[in-house]
């Protein structure tokens, strides 16, 4: 667990991974995002909170484009990743969803092995040139996953049959086996017990040396564990972003403060 | 009295039943629904279920056995001198059953007076004559002990009728009486309807079961019937189909269970790719504009009737094929009628009940599953493939096996555009046929029923029951193994 996070924090300078700018995104006729600017930086972990409906997942969702699948969803703005216009004509969703890895909140694991769980995004992006490669990528991505030692020795038993708190990991190492550069996770705890749930949290924090993860969350005493940045979402509206001490000590929005103290949401 | 006057009568009795144990119920109560236990209109419908229920089951029970008790009366009074030779005593009693119709005919249109036509005499009276001039045509001239049995005929129902509407009228009073005397405040009503209402569902429940319990029996025992004249082994595994009523039949079921399953084989060919193509495009692919169109129009292909698809392969597929591999073509086929052709279009009626199993089967995979795949950056074929058709699987092989057993039993098709012939060939352009069509071909025409070319209908329908049955069970048993996959 994050012991003294602020001494931490205050270290790490990272480049811009993700910078949105004037994001809008419309549901049919409702405007669910309103012009939402954010930077989202590298090897850290941002948090999005907010009450229900605030519009967290649904821009969450508008970093890799899964929003896509919506028929009624229209997304404005300018999102870039490393520079790039990931709304732009030319980039491939599918590609983009490689870079940009998704965990979701409820497990969702496919009902194939273990193994083939793991081995579903290398396969389908070629990562690996042999069955050896590909075993390689499978463990190393179930022990970044934090589950290898608990499902090595039946890697051929369907994914479905873990426990919850195994699922969303094993979720969380077929997301990482794709090698994603950012790491999304849409309320990965909701569905999980206290000690799961801490086993995740772990993993997020280990996770960071090497992805931006960015982690939608109900939980502010989770954010404030796990996060090096927090954004405050509240009807549609990115009201506050910083470091994440700053926000939980010192918010300047009043409409912050009454969210964590609990006024509202 | 008709039974129609009979059933008015008791409905409008159990009317007056609901109105009548309804206020009854309010005057016992002081005219305060608060103070019953149950709602004034349960005492009302209590009322009327006691009435009607008890007496219109007597009814039906009474209109079905009365001809059966009437013929066998009527039918053990027949002396054996009054059977002509060559006949048999069911035969005399259908004409002593028409004589005694046509005599109530002739006494409804007045051309022969009640008295009359219960004192007719075959010597003096023309019968034959005058039951033609009411339209009823008899075969032979009318011998007296056939006469007097249908005059004892006519005799026994009219008395059994009278019995009937006694006993159905004194049934619906005793109920009407009986719930109209038990009502009162305390009574609990709503308790005793529920119940009602409860024995009416497993009522129903059990006129299916039953019905379909008889009609496996009654195919169990003709088909030993049939057994007993034919030697089962020849049936199951004789190569030969030919059938004639002159004895001498070769009854072996091999060519058209050959027939059968090779015209289900192409029909699924057709429909399982095309069926399963259309279900992927319509849940994976279509915008929702499309699918709401394009969805019922394909369900309208299932609302065909399949007499029309026989016409359709027997008037524009045949000949097209027989232009393609016909005489003037590649020279592999005879005539129109072949398998080929009937399971082309047989495939085609299959293709809405493929597809539409498979998209509501695809539908039920859970979002997550593909949320799961798009987010590692899987496309929609990917998904598709490797994730959605998995997962779905066992519940399309469901549909398939379901969609199998149609085309098994199917007979219009097979009749108009597969041709007549039972052999057993490898040919996909032979005329070939199916058990199906060989049942209808067997029964049409003037057949002897306790002829084993009769009876072989029975073993042939018994047999596709048995095929399909089990084609069935494990659709189901595969169906509902998938389901429990998500729950």
């Amino acid at each position: 667990m994050y012991d003294a996070p602020t001494l931490e924090r205050d270290v790490t300078e990272a480049k811009t991974k993700f910078s949105a700018r004037n994001v809008q995104v419309w549901y049919g006729d409702t405007h669910a995002i309103k012009d939402v600017n954010v930077e989202i930086e590298d090897n850290t972990v941002t948090a999005f909170i907010g009450p229900s409906g605030c519009g967290k997942s649904t821009f969450l969702r508008c970093l890799n484009r899964m929003n896509d699948t919506i028929d009624v969803c229209r997304v404005e703005g300018d999102i870039r990743l490393d520079g790039e216009d990931i709304y732009d004509k030319k980039v491939d969703p599918v590609q983009l969803r490689a870079k940009v890895g998704m965990v979701f909140q409820k497990p969702n694991p496919f009902p194939k092995s273990i193994y083939d769980n793991i081995a579903y995004g290398p396969r389908i992006h070629g990562l690996a040139r042999s069955k050896a490669e590909l075993d390689e990528i499978v463990e190393n991505a179930l022990r970044r996953g934090a589950i290898w030692d608990e499902v090595k020795d039946r890697l051929d038993a369907p994914g479905t049959g873990l426990s919850g708190g195994q699922q969303q990991r094993l979720c969380i190492a077929r997301a990482v086996a794709t090698q994603p550069e950012v790491l999304l996770m849409d309320e990965p705890c909701s569905a999980l017990d206290p000690i799961a749930t801490a086993q995740v949290e772990e993993l997020i924090d280990e996770l960071r040396a090497n992805f931006s993860v960015i982690i939608v969350t109900h939980s502010m005493q989770q954010a404030a564990r796990v996060s090096q940045k927090t954004a405050f979402f509240h009807l549609g509206e990115l009201v506050e972003f910083g470091e994440t001490g700053h926000i939980f000590t010192n918010p300047e929005d009043e409409r912050t403060e009454s969210y964590i103290t609990g006024r509202i949401g | 009295m008709p039974a129609t006057w009979i059933v008015l009568l008791v409905l409008a009795l159990a009317v007056t039943g609901y109105v009548l144990g309804r206020s009854r119920a309010l005057k016992s109560a002081g005219g305060d629904s608060r103070n019953l236990h149950s709602l004034p209109r349960y005492y009302g419908a209590h009322v009327l279920l006691m009435t009607l229920v008890p007496a219109l089951g007597a009814l039906a029970l009474w209109v079905i056995l009365q001809p059966l008790i009437v013929d066998n009366a009527i039918s053990a009074g027949l002396p054996d001198s009054a059977i002509p030779e060559a006949s048999t005593r069911g035969l005399v009693m259908s004409d002593v059953r028409r004589v005694a119709d046509g005599l109530d005919l002739a006494v409804s249109e007045g051309t022969i007076s009640a008295e009359d036509a219960a004192s007719l005499r075959p010597e003096f009276n023309n019968i034959r004559d005058r039951l033609g001039e009411v339209g009823v045509a008899l075969g032979s001239d009318v011998s007296a002990p056939v006469l007097k049995a249908a005059q004892e005929y006519r005799r026994a129902s009219s008395t059994a009728s009278l019995l009937m509407t006694i006993t159905v009228l004194a049934i619906a009073l005793l109920g009407f009486g009986y719930a109209l005397s038990r009502t009162n405040g305390e009574f609990r009503a709503r308790n005793v309807v529920e119940s009602g209402i409860k024995a009416l569902l497993v009522a129903a429940a059990s006129i299916a079961i039953l019905t379909t319990l008889g009609i496996v029996l009654s195919l169990i025992f003709n088909t030993l019937e049939f057994f007993k004249l034919y030697p089962a082994w020849d049936f199951f595994f004789g190569t030969t189909w030919s059938p004639s009523f002159g004895g001498g039949s070769e009854l072996g079921i091999l060519p058209l269970l050959w027939g059968t399953f090779y015209i289900s084989l192409i029909a699924l060919a057709v429909a399982v790719p095309i069926g399963l193509f259309s279900a992927v495009y319509l849940s994976e692919y279509a915008p929702r504009r499309i699918r709401s169109i394009a969805k019922p129009l394909l369900e309208v292909l299932a609302g065909i009737p399949t007499i029309v698809y026989g016409l359709f392969a027997l008037l524009t597929v045949g000949p097209l094929l027989l232009k393609v591999f016909g005489d003037g073509g590649l020279d592999w086929m005879q005539a129109g009628t072949a398998v080929m052709t009937a399971g082309l279009v047989m495939g085609i009626m299959l293709i809405p009940f493929v597809s539409s199993l498979s998209d509501d089967i695809i539908n039920a995979v859970p979002q997550a599953m593909r949320d799961g795949s798009y987010g590692l950056g899987a496309t929609k074929s990917e998904t598709v493939r490797q994730v959605i058709l998995p997962a779905a699987l066992p519940g399309i092989v469901g549909a398939i096996l379901l969609a199998a057993s149609r085309a098994i039993g199917e007979t219009m098709i097979v009749v108009l555009g597969a041709g007549a012939a039972a052999r057993l060939s490898m040919n996909p352009f032979d005329a070939m046929t199916t058990v199906t069509a060989k049942i209808v071909s067997q029964l049409t025409g003037d057949a002897d029923f306790a002829s084993p070319e009769a009876l072989v209908a029975f073993a042939l329908g018994m047999t596709l029951f048995v095929i399909t049955l089990g084609l069935n069970v494990f659709a189901l048993y595969i169906v509902r193994k998938y389901r429990e996959q998500y729950e």
